[in-house]
């Protein structure tokens, strides 16, 4: 309700705080974020191709390595990480069970999903979110206007929280609930939903007038912020690169490269 | 704030219009002012008579490229050209600080103007710490917004504005949404600015008294039309004064006098026994831990009695609100019914069933939207009757007379949402009473009831309230409002550092001497 404020919260979900000297827990955030996540991508595309075991598992391995110099604690691990563990168990349990290629088809896509995944987590739980806009729009070039946007979009997200714990109250206090009738239960979620749009909706238009009113997209904008570029950085898709080509050529010569459409 | 020895921005407008886009109506027609470079100009008017349009129409943000849509006529001028947003040297500081910080981190936020305008990146670095320090901001630039209180994030937007060095500064209400300590905290900062900068200032605000001192100038506003008083504070107040609280406007001594019967007390209702409540779990990675708002509390709500829940924000008043109303469970500990709801249901109230809960204790929520349920205000009042099984003609009956009563008659078909911010909160009073005229229910919690609204809805909503307490219901209010408290309230409790404390147990206090026997 009004209690918006929780001036005991040190933290805010949306900062990240890379110490300066973290040492080698934190070798991986010293990194451009730009750069991080072009690697993940290179590793993420490029295991799309192939649906065995062997490729993706060097690849996941070779990220898994860096995971102790992520700078990500157990927590956040197993928060983000759980889901995908999840996924690529049950998806390599489906394929298992329905799927025509037996286990190491199974085997192979579990893991190529973990690989997939596990380089995009750790970039987007390992960098902070400012920072990882200001390597795009000066860095990877892409357009200002949006990158700001997505970014001051993600201010909201706590507040969209509180404000559909406050619906659900309301929804109570008006003397709807849903009991353990399903029915009423998604059409109750559904007037939830639309509640919370037209405030989601509200707020956004007022911190749109605030951005315009701050002389947002008036003009060429100048850059409080460098986004640093080292040499690391352009090494470290590099490496992403070499990774994932040892990764097929190891699968290859041991001959157990399955491309997918083959 | 060294404005580079700049003076402030002369404001012309003449024969001056603004019509909201899908509107009949104007929202101002023929205004004619002249601002002077450096004064200081208060704007006033009833609510709805487009004071925010015009503090967003002089920063440019009607224009083609603006965020609001409508039609515009007649001529605006900042410094002779026609209002526009960006290089103007204009800033705009509006209420709620939630959803004018755009940046993770203070500095970043404050650098967001500058960098909008093109300023060099060294120069940027200067004006941001510059006015950190101007607004007493007391964490560094690389401090999280998202852990700012309400005062010190509107703090923040008020450096975001400076660091634009502007030449006109627009400000909408921006102590509205704070606390009385952020309140006084942002004034202080206001005063200190305002005697450092030449820029020219117009300021829109309610709570006339606590800004007065601020401004050297007044100018009234009225709906549909233009400037109808305009001089020095005292000039305005001595001729306009009691017409302008006629029509709803909060003015320095001609606060609302509601008429108010004796409260007639009863015994116990609702009792908080050891309570203990926690924040809500956070949403995503790297959240701050849960923490504890409410530890161990004992509270106690009486029949025929208004309890005030008071103290800063955060503090946990609401967190205590919603556990009376047995809207949520406590971590542990519970709140329990006594005497004629006891009878209802025995069990702890976040165990009755919702439909039962609603019948007997109503709860109105701050933001009145979170509590409207269906598509017109009319079935917005049958919802509850009809579920409580009162038939049509009684229902009919009894949804025509609150609708007379809460002056919403011909509104009665149009969408909740579409209502006035002062008609928002009548109807939502009245969705949490309307179980039928003898069916109140016996405990009504409010939450921040009076925020944000002119003398008249306040002194409806304060004789309506007076009234349930005389037919010996329970009132609980969390709020702010001093007036509230001196007018309505029976027993204080101040919620602070997880406790709560009975403060004040008295009659009504202004009327303590003829009030109760």
């Amino acid at each position: 309700m009004a209690d918006r404020e929780h001036p005991g919260a040190v933290g805010d979900a949306l900062t990240f705080e890379a110490p300066e000297d973290g040492g080698a827990r934190h070798w991986l955030t010293r990194f451009n974020p730009a750069a991080k996540l072009v690697a993940a991508l290179i590793l993420g595309l490029g295991l799309v191709p192939a649906v065995d075991a062997v490729t993706g598992g060097v690849v996941l391995l070779g990220v898994l390595a860096l995971v102790p110099f992520s700078g990500l604690d157990r927590r956040t691990l197993l928060v983000l990480g759980g889901p995908f563990l999840l996924m690529g168990l049950s998806s390599g349990l489906v394929n298992h069970l329905y799927g025509v290629e037996g286990w190491e088809g199974a085997l192979g896509a579990a893991v190529r999903l973990l690989a997939i995944a596990l380089p995009g987590l750790l970039v987007a739980a390992g960098s902070d979110p400012t920072d990882l806009a200001d390597g795009l729009v000066q860095r990877l070039r892409v357009p200002e206007r949006p990158a700001m946007g997505v970014l001051a979009a993600l201010r909201l997200i706590p507040l969209l929280a509180d404000q559909w714990r406050t619906i659900t109250l309301a929804r109570r206090a008006r003397g709807l609930e849903a009991g353990r009738n399903p029915v009423r239960m998604v059409t109750l979620f559904f007037g939830r939903m639309f509640a919370l749009l037209v405030r989601a909706i509200r707020t956004g238009t007022l911190m749109a007038t605030a951005m315009d009113a701050r002389a947002f997209g008036t003009g060429p904008r100048s850059r409080s912020r460098h986004s640093r570029w080292r040499t690391a950085d352009t090494l470290l898709p590099i490496c992403a690169l070499l990774l994932l080509v040892s990764a097929y050529a190891l699968s290859a010569r041991l001959g157990t490269l399955v491309l997918l459409f083959s | 704030m060294a404005e580079d020895g700049r003076p402030g921005a002369r404001v012309e407008l003449s024969g001056w219009g603004w019509r909201h886009a899908g509107r009949d109506t104007h929202t101002l027609r023929g205004v004619d002012l002249t601002i002077d470079p450096g004064e200081r100009v208060l704007l006033l008017g009833a609510s709805g008579t487009g004071k925010s349009t015009l503090l967003h129409a002089l920063a440019g943000l009607t224009g083609d490229d603006g965020a609001i849509g409508g039609d515009q006529e007649g001529l605006l001028l900042v410094d002779g050209e026609q209002a526009r947003r960006g290089r103007a040297g204009v800033a705009l500081v509006a209420q709620d600080p939630e959803s004018q910080i755009v940046m993770a981190r203070a500095g970043d936020d404050v650098a967001f103007g500058p960098e909008n305008l093109g300023t060099p990146p060294d120069e940027i670095h200067a004006r941001v710490r510059e006015a950190l320090d101007d607004v007493g901001f007391p964490y560094g630039p690389r401090h999280p917004t998202g852990a700012l209180s309400g005062g010190e994030k509107q703090r923040l937007v008020i450096a975001g504005a400076m660091a634009m060095r502007p030449r006109l500064l627009l400000l909408d209400e921006p102590t509205a949404n704070l606390d009385p300590v952020g309140a006084d905290l942002v004034r202080g900062v206001l005063v200190r600015l305002l005697e450092r900068t030449s820029a020219t200032m117009v300021l829109v605000e309610h709570r006339v008294a606590e800004v007065v001192d601020l401004v050297d100038r007044v100018v009234v506003l009225t709906a549909g039309g233009g400037v109808i008083a305009d001089g020095t504070p005292q000039a305005v107040f001595a001729e306009h004064g009691a017409a302008l609280a006629a029509r709803g406007v909060w003015v320095p001594g001609h606060g609302p006098a509601p008429s108010l019967g004796a409260a007639p007390g009863g015994g116990t209702l609702l009792t908080a026994a050891g309570v203990t409540a926690r924040t809500p779990p956070g949403l995503g990675v790297r959240v701050p831990p849960r923490r504890v708002v409410l530890e161990d509390v004992d509270v106690a709500v009486r029949a025929g009695t208004a309890t005030a829940l008071t103290g800063p924000n955060g503090s946990g008043k609401s967190t205590l609100l919603t556990l009376l109303a047995g809207l949520s469970r406590p971590y542990r500990g519970a709140v329990l019914p006594h005497g004629p709801l006891a009878r209802v249901d025995r069990r702890p109230l976040a165990r009755w069933p919702a439909r039962r809960l609603a019948r007997h204790v109503g709860t109105v929520f701050q933001h009145a939207e979170d509590q409207f349920v269906t598509g017109t205000v009319r079935d917005e009042l049958r919802f509850a009757p009809l579920r409580a099984g009162r038939d049509r003609v009684e229902t009919e009956a009894w949804v025509d007379e609150l609708l007379e009563r809460l002056r919403l008659t011909d509104l009665a078909g149009v969408h909740p949402y579409t209502l006035s911010g002062g008609e928002k909160r009548r109807l939502s009073v009245a969705t949490a009473l309307s179980s039928g005229p003898s069916h109140a229910p016996d405990v009504v919690l409010l939450d921040e009831p009076t925020f944000g609204q002119d003398t008249r809805t306040w002194t409806e909503l304060v004789e309506l309230l007076g009234e349930l307490r005389a037919e010996g219901r329970a009132i609980v209010m969390a709020t702010h409002d001093d007036l509230l408290l001196r007018r309505l309230t029976d027993v204080r409790i101040r919620v602070a550092n997880g406790r709560a404390r009975e403060d004040i147990r008295t009659g009504t206090a202004e009327r303590g001497t003829r009030g109760r026997s």
